[in-house]
């Protein structure tokens, strides 16, 4: 049987107590949101907090996506199922129902939030390469107050973040820009499983331009990474095909997989290339259709 | 700790550990026992309850985390000795052999149908998508599923379920333990 080492349980009421009770109960202490990486990794003993203190009843203070001055604003605890059904989310950014499809399962998603899926920061997690195709920022809140980390620098390294003690992240941002498309593509062995490749783009045109370009790949590097080698390959190029070999070529020749059950590293390589330049096809389509 | 919980309309209350699955305060702390208990590692499916009426794994939630919501598990399934659309199109279609996926089957099916009444195949297919079955080939599950889909609340009464339904899809204490 497979149940967490024993902690004590404490459940936050409000943002201001859980950052509270993380200042009071220090290092060992963890938040639970979903739970759906925390308590597996628990039940494994690869994560052992001596206190868990439970933020689900913060699910309306901080399970949200609406749109505010230019940008759409996802609260940390809002879940994989509302993410999937929202029509504003894709609308604006069609990568992340193609992504949210994609993850895990319906059940898994009933419980998993965006907030949890970011901070775990699995090396093969989607939404970390679908808010950094996009430009997003994470906010992170502390007892001194609110920063803002751009995606880029949230990831540290595999289950490392910015996140700092007795911070808790509570909302990503993403710009809302003209004439964009965006879409994701993944190649997983079976319903449930990680990736064994993803590749996110985001496209946005200026007449028969693109001025400005985000690429994202998970699975084949220690974290979720912006190819920016071929990001500025497409800037000031037409939409064509062969922009996006070029561009799909340098992010897999820029990226860094590992073999692993899923399959070995040449294959991943070949799928970074072919799976990037899918997701540039489809969201250059989308941006000349908006 | 202390946990209380509504389980098939009826206020539960029971002490457990903070580290205790909700799976096991289920079956062993309330007697539960038709929510199964397969793979542990939230993939399988077999313990899927409905937690506020969406299907949950109960494997991966803490008994503490449903402190204060409701909980629907297969045996609030049957009402007043009529079983559920669902029940029946599982009898009707042949949607199960072994059972053991069956309670979490039906339960997905049953959320699915609460919120879509009249399903697609292929939503069908995504609703059990993080549910395994390794008898059936899904075919007749689906099948279930759109029988139940077909024949409404209002005709659920095909047979006298009685005993013999019900010794079908409710499972025998310890299946799974």
């Amino acid at each position: 049987m497979q149940v967490p080492a024993p902690f004590d349980y404490a459940r936050a009421s409000s943002v201001d107590e859980a950052i509270a009770l993380l200042e009071r109960l220090g290092p060992e202490a963890r938040l639970v949101a979903g739970g759906h990486s925390l308590l597996p990794m628990m039940k494994l003993r690869l994560a052992t907090p001596e206190h868990l203190i439970d933020i689900n009843p913060l699910a309306d203070e901080l399970g949200y996506i609406r749109e505010h001055e230019g940008e759409i604003r996802i609260g940390a605890l809002t879940r994989h199922r509302e993410i999937l059904e929202s029509d504003l989310l894709a609308e604006r950014f069609p990568i992340v129902r193609d992504a949210e499809q994609l993850i895990a399962d319906p059940p898994v998603r009933n419980r998993g939030t965006i907030g949890g899926a970011l901070c775990q920061a699995d090396p093969s997690e989607d939404l970390s390469a679908v808010c950094a195709a996009l430009g997003g920022v994470a906010v992170i809140r502390g007892a001194a107050g609110e920063r803002v980390v751009d995606m880029t620098e949230f990831h540290r390294g595999p289950y490392e973040t910015a996140v700092g003690e007795a911070e808790m992240l509570v909302e990503v941002r993403i710009p809302v820009r003209a004439h964009g498309g965006s879409a994701y593509e993944k190649v997983k062995r079976r319903t449930g499983d990680w990736a064994t490749a993803a590749a996110g783009a985001a496209l946005w045109l200026d007449g028969a331009d693109i001025v400005a370009a985000g690429i994202a790949l998970s699975a084949v590097n220690p974290t979720s990474v912006r190819s920016t080698r071929a990001e500025e390959a497409l800037v000031g190029a037409p939409p064509s095909e062969d922009a996006f070999a070029r561009a799909s070529a340098l992010a897999a020749e820029d990226c860094e997989p590992v073999a692993d059950q899923r399959g070995p590293a040449d294959y991943k390589r070949h799928l970074a290339r072919e799976l990037t330049h899918r997701a540039l096809r489809r969201a250059a389509e989308r941006a000349l259709a908006s | 700790m202390q946990i209380n919980l509504t389980v098939n309309g009826e206020t539960a209350a029971a002490e457990a550990e903070p580290r205790t699955l909700l799976v096991h305060f289920l079956r062993d702390t309330l007697r539960l026992t038709g929510t199964h208990w397969g793979c542990d590692t939230s993939n399988c499916g077999a313990c899927v309850v409905l937690v506020d009426g969406e299907p949950v794994k109960s494997c991966t939630m803490l008994a503490a985390m449903a402190d204060g919501h409701e909980i629907r598990t297969v045996e609030g399934m049957e009402r007043d000795g009529t079983l559920d659309p669902v029940q029946q199109g599982f009898i009707e279609e042949h949607g199960l052999q072994c059972g053991f996926c069956t309670p979490g089957m039906m339960l997905t099916a049953r959320a699915l149908l609460d919120a879509n009444p009249t399903p697609t195949d292929d939503e069908i297919r995504v609703a059990i998508s993080g549910q395994i079955c390794r008898c059936t080939g899904y075919k007749n599950i689906i099948a279930a599923i759109r029988w139940a889909a077909e024949h409404g609340e209002e005709d659920e009464v095909l047979t006298s379920p009685g005993g013999e339904a019900n010794d079908v899809v409710t499972s025998p204490q310890g299946e799974g333990a």
